[in-house]
């Protein structure tokens, strides 16, 4: 059989700044064993069979102890969200959380959400008034998806603070740890006692909900009685209210500080963009499909032999699916590598695919489209200060750490 | 490409008639301007209405959440057409070319596209189909009928035959409160469908929503209140209900009438046409000229042992129409087959039900992921050791899957371990088709043996027996 040595390099911060030429040679075996153990998928189709295969597991309790290599994000003290179950458990509470979220019984919940969205986006940009260079992370992507957290849920906004700083320090559970014993020690210390704060907090939130409900989700949650099945439990609350902070904190981040960085790269896109505010609309999947956020799925596990492209996965074996590759392969995409605003029939990978496609997409949509429309409409002459721009460590949840913009003056 | 002369002027100036203007016919004319035809397209069609959709009709129509008139289908490209609406084709002589119209005009083609797909079968009782309040459904007139005397709030509706139609009516009925009773012959609502382990499942949504389901019995008579409204419905079994309204949904006829004499095998089960959509001829030759998609065809299916499907299913119109378009207008070795994969879709009771492949094919079933109890899960379908079909109840997120193995033969059972497996997953079960003689209600997909020219009624959904 043979095998690549892919995964090292691809997680090699060396290769952060742009891992698509690594990414086009494991194409050239859709399906291949890498050194470490992983079994790497990295075609379009390849990795839609798979996500769409009942033969794959997303619980990592099937998956041997030894073959674990990628870094615990969620709290260890409580179940395991739904992003990590199986059917009939992970439907069950994306059920749960769906009707207090979406369509049909939460329609207008992420909808509702546009005015403040925008006004959120107008404040973080008012505040750039006379200055002539920012950081676009620290000064804009990175409060922004946390505060739409807070309003979605129905954080106070008198809380807002407390929790973008559990939210940050939660977030960095996700960058491998670094330094001395001691400073790793403490990195993951901090990291639960951040954990255990949040859930404190949350508790609290959702018992003054049950007796006072409003109109937010969190109350939404608190009082729902399930339809034909148990309601969530208190920890399952708890663990998945926590799931949706992460799953919609740094990927936010991301996309937003790619699409402003792809921008700055395609001038002439910019320009567009500018003459024509719905060319977002289409943008934002380009870019899903360019630059996504999320650029491999880790750790899913073969609950029996599948065969395909002509390899058998053996049974118990670690899966790395790449959709970030497949979003490039030329079999699906013509001109993959090619940035094209407007590019028809555009079924990216960005959100996923398959029963755990992500719940948060209608909402990062309007955030992404929203942000980028009216950053490239209010700073005049925005240029990049450097190029590649510095990277967190992330291989999985890729972006820059900082993003660095140069420009002339501030629109109203 | 090099076109041979003919061909070419084909493609260049000529003649193209559609009868049928709905689902099949719409596409078909998008994909000739498509690929290039640039000759007169001429689209019949009885109705007096542009193409619209059909699926909402049972659904969002019925409950009042889009006008009836709000169901035009989306169009894909300007298709330049000559549009005959409200104008019903009554005949066609092969040997001039011509298709002959009600108003007595007549139009010649140099290829010609049957579209006609169905219509519902009507109360075979004329008297009684003519009482007040007694309906079917489906054209565009039918629901705005039917909506608008559902909104009237009847003190009950009658729904007879629980095929796809039916229960969706029953489903929209008790959304809007209405008291509801279905009147099924088979065991089960949607046993000619899906068998009767499935349809058990589907009786369990309807008395969870208070529907009165009546299985294993047949409407013997509807009775009229003195002056010509719906009141009574008689059942085989002697009882009585009394309604207001009753709606027939006894499934559903060929349009081909209109071709009786003309040399086509068309018959009570459709047109027989070959993987490449041209019709055959009587004597089981294909015609060159004559194609034929949707509702109304009957072809043969490589991947069910050739054997000719009739298919009322909304993909199949339009994947259908894509190949017939395509091939009516190229070379002879650039012609495509339809190879479609069956794909259906239903929504009621707030499940989303889909199925790919041929149920009613199958004579095994195994529950392959979640539970029928739970009312959540997807089951896989096998005839002779392989996978033939599979259907989802809230789960249509994994048919993709079987669909695959569909496509490859996979084996039945399959052998392979799943996420969430249950106990009831472990073994097959027969899976209650009821004998193909004993018909019930709208089974969509009518398996009808090897013969272009088959005309033999067996196993279309037959009506209920006359009143006694
Ligand atoms: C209420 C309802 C709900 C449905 N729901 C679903 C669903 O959920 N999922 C699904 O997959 N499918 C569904 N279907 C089936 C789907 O709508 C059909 O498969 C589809 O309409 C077939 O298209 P067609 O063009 O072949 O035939 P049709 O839509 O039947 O069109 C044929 C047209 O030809 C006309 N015609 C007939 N004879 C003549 C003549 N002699 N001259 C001129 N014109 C003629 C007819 O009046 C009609 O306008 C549903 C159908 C109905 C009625
Ligand atoms: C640009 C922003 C986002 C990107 C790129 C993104 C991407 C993804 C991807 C790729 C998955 C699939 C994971 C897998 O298959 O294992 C996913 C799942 C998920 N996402 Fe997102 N996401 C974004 C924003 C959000 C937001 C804002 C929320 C919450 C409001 C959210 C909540 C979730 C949840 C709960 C899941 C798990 C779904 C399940 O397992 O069924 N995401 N996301």
């Amino acid at each position: 059989m043979t095998s690549v040595a892919l995964l090292g390099q691809i997680l090699d911060y060396a290769n952060r700044a742009d891992p698509y030429p690594l990414y086009a040679e494991l194409r050239r075996t859709p399906v291949v064993r890498d050194e470490s153990g992983p079994y790497l998928v990295s075609t379009y189709w390849e990795i839609h069979s798979l996500l769409h295969d009942p033969r794959v597991s997303s619980d990592i309790r099937n998956l041997a102890p030894e073959a674990k290599t990628a870094p615990r994000t969620e709290d260890p003290d409580l179940p395991p969200s739904f992003i990590r179950l199986d059917p009939p458990d992970h439907d069950r509470l994306r059920r749960l959380i769906m009707r207090t979220y979406g369509p049909p019984h939460a329609p207008r919940r992420v909808y509702g959400l546009r005015g403040e969205i925008s006004g959120i986006v107008s404040g973080l940009i008012d505040r750039f008034q006379g200055r002539d260079r920012i950081d676009l992370v620290d000064d804009f992507s990175y409060p922004f998806p946390v505060t739409v957290i807070c309003r979605l849920l129905g954080v106070p906004q008198e809380d807002e603070q407390r929790f973008h700083g559990w939210a940050d320090t939660v977030a960095t559970a996700i960058e491998p740890a670094v330094g001395t014993p001691e400073e790793q020690q403490a990195h993951w210390q901090a990291i639960r006692e951040a954990h255990h704060q949040l859930a404190e907090y949350l508790s609290g939130l959702i018992a003054q909900r049950r007796r006072a409900p409003r109109e937010d989700m969190i109350s939404a949650l608190a009082t729902d009685r399930g339809a034909d099945e148990s309601p969530m439990s208190l920890p399952e609350m708890l663990s998945n209210l926590t799931l949706l902070l992460i799953a919609g904190h740094e990927t936010t981040v991301n996309l937003i500080t790619n699409g402003m960085l792809t921008l700055l790269r395609h001038p002439d896109t910019l320009k567009q963009l500018r003459a024509d505010p719905d060319l977002v609309i289409p943008l934002v999947e380009e870019l899903l499909r360019f630059e996504p956020p999320v650029q491999l799925l880790p750790e899913r596990t073969t609950l029996d032999d599948i065969e395909i492209a002509g390899t058998t996965i053996p049974q118990g074996a670690s899966l790395w699916l790449v959709p970030a590759s497949g979003n490039r392969d030329p079999r699906r995409f013509p001109e993959p590598d090619r940035f094209l605003p407007d590019r028809p029939d555009n079924q990216h990978f960005g959100f996923g695919s398959g029963i755990h496609n992500c719940i948060g997409s209608p909402l990062a949509r309007l955030e992404a489209q929203a942000a980028l429309a009216e950053l490239v409409r209010r700073l005049d002459n925005p240029r990049l200060v450097e190029d590649p721009p510095p990277y967190r460590h992330n291989a999985v949840l890729r972006g820059p750490r900082h993003l660095p913009i140069a420009f002339d003056g501030l629109s109203r | 490409m090099a076109l041979d002369g003919s061909l070419e002027r084909l493609r260049r100036e000529g003649r193209i008639v559609v009868v049928g203007a709905s689902l099949a016919g719409l596409r078909a004319a998008e994909t000739l301007r498509e690929e290039g035809f640039t000759g007169t397209l001429t689209m019949i069609g009885d109705e007096p209405y542009e193409p619209y959709d059909r699926p909402p009709l049972s659904k969002q129509v019925l409950l009042g959440r889009v006008p009836a008139d709000h169901t035009a289908l989306p169009r894909r490209r300007a298709i330049e057409a000559q549009w005959r609406l409200g104008a019903a084709a009554t005949g066609l002589d092969l040997s001039a070319k011509r298709v002959a119209l009600a108003d007595g005009t007549s139009v010649e083609y140099d290829r010609l596209l049957i579209a006609t797909g169905v219509r519902s079968r009507p109360w075979p009782n004329e008297l009684e189909a003519g009482l007040d309040g007694v309906f079917v459904l489906r054209t565009r007139d039918d629901a705005t009928r039917l909506r608008h005397r559902l909104k009237a709030g009847p003190s009950r509706v009658l729904v007879i035959g629980a095929g796809f139609t039916g229960s969706e009516i029953a489903s929209v009925c008790r959304e809007r409160d209405l008291p509801v009773t279905v009147a099924e012959r088979g065991p089960t609502p949607l046993s000619g469908a899906l068998g009767s382990v499935i349809g058990d499942v589907a009786a369990q949504l309807h008395h969870q929503h208070g529907v009165d389901l009546r299985c294993g019995v047949m409407v013997t008579g509807l009775e009229g209140d003195g002056v010509g409204r719906l009141r009574r419905a008689h059942f085989s079994d002697g009882g009585t209900v009394d309604a207001e309204v009753a709606v027939v949904a006894l499934g559903a006829t060929r349009n081909t009438e209109w071709l009786a004499g003309s040399g086509l095998a068309a018959g009570p089960r459709g047109i027989a046409c070959d993987a490449g959509c041209r019709a055959f001829d009587v004597r089981g030759i294909v015609a060159d000229d004559v194609f034929v998609a949707g509702d109304v065809a009957r072809s043969p299916h490589p991947l069910f042992g050739y054997r000719f499907l009739s298919l009322e299913h909304w993909g199949n119109a339009v994947a259908q129409a894509e190949v017939a378009a395509h091939n009516m207008i190229c070379r002879g070795e650039e012609r495509r087959p339809h190879l479609w994969t069956p794909y259906f879709w239903s929504a009621q009771f707030g499940v989303n039900i889909k199925s790919v492949g041929v149920p009613n094919m199958a004579d095994q079933i195994i529950v392959s992921q979640g539970s029928l109890g739970e009312h959540r899960f997807t089951a896989a379908y096998g005839y002779q050791g392989r996978v033939i079909a599979a259907v989802t109840f809230d789960q249509a997120k994994w048919l993709e899957f079987y669909q695959r193995q569909i496509e490859q033969a996979a084996p039945f059972p399959p052998p392979f371990a799943t996420v969430d497996r249950r106990t009831e997953g472990m073994r097959p079960v027969p899976a209650g088709f009821p004998d193909p003689s004993v018909p019930t209600h709208g089974p969509q997909v009518t398996v009808s043996g090897y013969s272009p020219t088959d005309q033999r009624v067996t196993f279309t959904p037959a009506g209920h027996g006359h009143h006694a």
